[in-house]
């Protein structure tokens, strides 16, 4: 075994532990926690193919905002696990039959012989140094994948105006403060420099 | 054999880097006492050896004897591990930063983007410093935090594409070297409002003043390191410094020009991005001296509705300077690298 593939499976063991964890966790912040170490540990394993971009997006985009965002509502909700697990003996038959459906499902797909790892020849090894896998990224979504590209960013766009407009609501009744209009105060505005002459001490 | 040649050489390297860093932090907490002492017509500590420069030895031997009291109810694993989560990103963030020419520990292409990775990371140590502490006054700088630390990024991330837009690189020894050439070669010029934007986003990605909500003792005591004693409280503080260290120092290396000497000619060299450092460190404290605490609602103006509409501005800027070559600086920014 090379050292390569013992990190492998040292990432890959913490990796399905870790999700493992993110279900079976009884605390949610916990639970977070754990994803976050699973993506942490799958950014390991795409550091290992030399996809070195997007392992650092990864850490970047999911574990640098998105689970901090998540974290944050888990944090405030202050969700009560018992409830939740009332229904579990009654759901479990369902639970298993969905279970074993995939596994059969999955079984099928890899001893079916189209797709064996066999039918797939690993792709030739190019060093980092000699591609840099950011650039060529780059130069793919922008002249090859450029409606598609475009057309995910309008589908995001389309989701942040929808989320917006599903939970904005103004009260009427809600007072604000207008931090440009304070910050525009001047001096003149709001102080009077008051002149008077002083008095003697009447008693 | 290679291996253990490559690994033990690692080691030595990481140890020549965190070593020397780990004194600047400790000798960085007596200059902010000095220079705010002195700013505000104090003495500062001078009692500790010669003019009180064994000041941070006897602070740290002090935490170090304290007693470590863990809160009732606390989630005691995460309330343990916290601080280091605290710490290891800002330390890990040193393996790609250049200090001179070759000079850094692992010369990686995508080194902006992980620099911006692992500065995203140092949030965990705050938000579960502040949940596992069970107490309010913790859980609020926690919040605060977290809320202040994701909209700054994004304003710092802009910033940066105007850096790698010019560069045409990620690779931090090649943003400096795009930068030979004397002072008007340094990206402050052509990037000014983004330099601006990049070093107060990491005045506030790094909880220091005027942006010091997370711990803001008026309100809520000491934020979220409110319940943290002896040697926890102090890897929070180590991390915090050793974070100011590095938007000081990726700021020079960024818009500064990083080893670059001013003048051409006069000889690059560590010397010149230890300088510049220094002098970015001096403004961090001297803001601190100079200005109020900003109020909540007033940060996140600042950062989503100033910041972000002037990089992304800028940024179109740039794009059409490097279309049409404009000017002294837009003219010779290379396309790509293939």
């Amino acid at each position: 075994m090379t050292f390569e593939l013992f990190i492998f499976y040292l990432f890959a063991a913490v990796m399905v532990f870790a999700a493992a964890r993110v279900i079976t966790a009884r605390n949610p912040v916990h639970a977070a926690m754990f994803l976050v170490l699973t993506f942490f540990t799958c950014s390991a394993i795409w550091l290992l193919l030399e996809a070195e971009f997007l392992a650092i997006t990864l850490v970047l985009v999911y574990v640098g905002a998105v689970m901090v965002l998540f974290l944050f509502v888990v944090m405030m909700l202050d969700v009560n696990v018992e409830p939740l697990r009332e229904g579990f003996v009654k759901y479990l038959p369902v639970g298993i039959l969905v279970g074993v459906i995939m596994f059969i499902e999955m079984v099928f797909l890899i001893t079916q012989k189209y797709f064996k790892a066999e039918q797939f020849p690993a792709p030739e090894r190019v060093s980092a140094d000699a591609l840099s896998n950011t650039e060529s990224l780059g130069r793919l979504l922008y002249s090859e994948y450029l409606f598609q590209f475009e057309i995910a960013a309008i589908i995001l766009l389309v989701a942040i105006v929808a989320a917006i407009a599903l939970t904005m609501r103004r009260r009427a009744d809600t007072k604000y403060q207008s931090p440009s209009s304070q910050v525009e105060v001047r001096k003149q505005d709001r102080l009077r420099v008051v002149q008077m002459p002083s008095e003697k001490r009447s008693s | 054999m290679d291996a253990l040649i490559l690994t033990v050489w690692s080691l030595v390297k990481i140890v020549l880097v965190l070593v020397p860093l780990i004194l600047c932090v400790a000798y960085l907490t007596l200059a902010e006492r000095k220079v705010i002492g002195s700013m505000q017509v104090r003495v500062g500590p001078n009692r500790v050896g010669f003019k009180g420069l064994g000041q941070p030895f006897a602070d740290v031997f002090k935490l170090l004897c304290k007693e470590i009291i863990i809160p009732t109810n606390a989630s005691r694993f995460l309330f343990l591990t916290a601080p280091i989560l605290s710490l290891a990103p800002a330390l890990a963030a040193w393996a790609v930063i250049p200090f001179a020419d070759g000079w850094q520990i692992a010369d990686i292409n995508a080194g902006l983007i992980y620099v911006l990775a692992m500065t995203s990371l140092g949030v965990y140590g705050v938000i579960l410093a502040g949940w596992a502490s069970n107490s309010k006054y913790a859980f609020l700088g926690a919040m605060r935090s977290a809320a202040q630390i994701v909209a700054y990024e994004i304003a710092m991330g802009f910033a940066l594409v105007g850096v790698l837009m010019m560069a045409g690189s990620l690779n931090l020894g090649d943003i400096v070297r795009a930068q030979s050439g004397g002072f008007f070669s340094w990206y402050l010029f052509p990037l000014f409002p983004l330099a601006i934007v990049y070093f107060i986003s990491g005045v506030a990605e790094t909880n220091r003043a005027p942006f010091d909500v997370a711990e803001g003792e008026s309100e809520i005591v000491a934020g979220f390191h409110v319940d943290y004693s002896g040697f926890g409280f102090a890897l929070f503080f180590l991390a915090e410094y050793a974070n100011m260290i590095m938007i000081a120092a990726l700021t020079a290396i960024l818009f500064l020009g990083g080893w670059m000497s001013p003048i051409d000619g006069w000889g690059d060299g560590i010397h010149w991005f230890l300088i510049k450092t220094a002098a970015l460190l001096f403004v961090f404290l001297w803001l601190r001296a100079t200005f109020p605490r900003y109020r909540y609602d007033q940060i996140m103006r600042l950062g989503w509705k100033v910041f972000i509409p002037v990089t992304i501005v800028w940024i179109a800027v740039i794009g059409f300077a490097i279309y049409f070559e404009v000017g002294p600086w837009f003219g010779t920014v290379r396309s790509g690298g293939l």
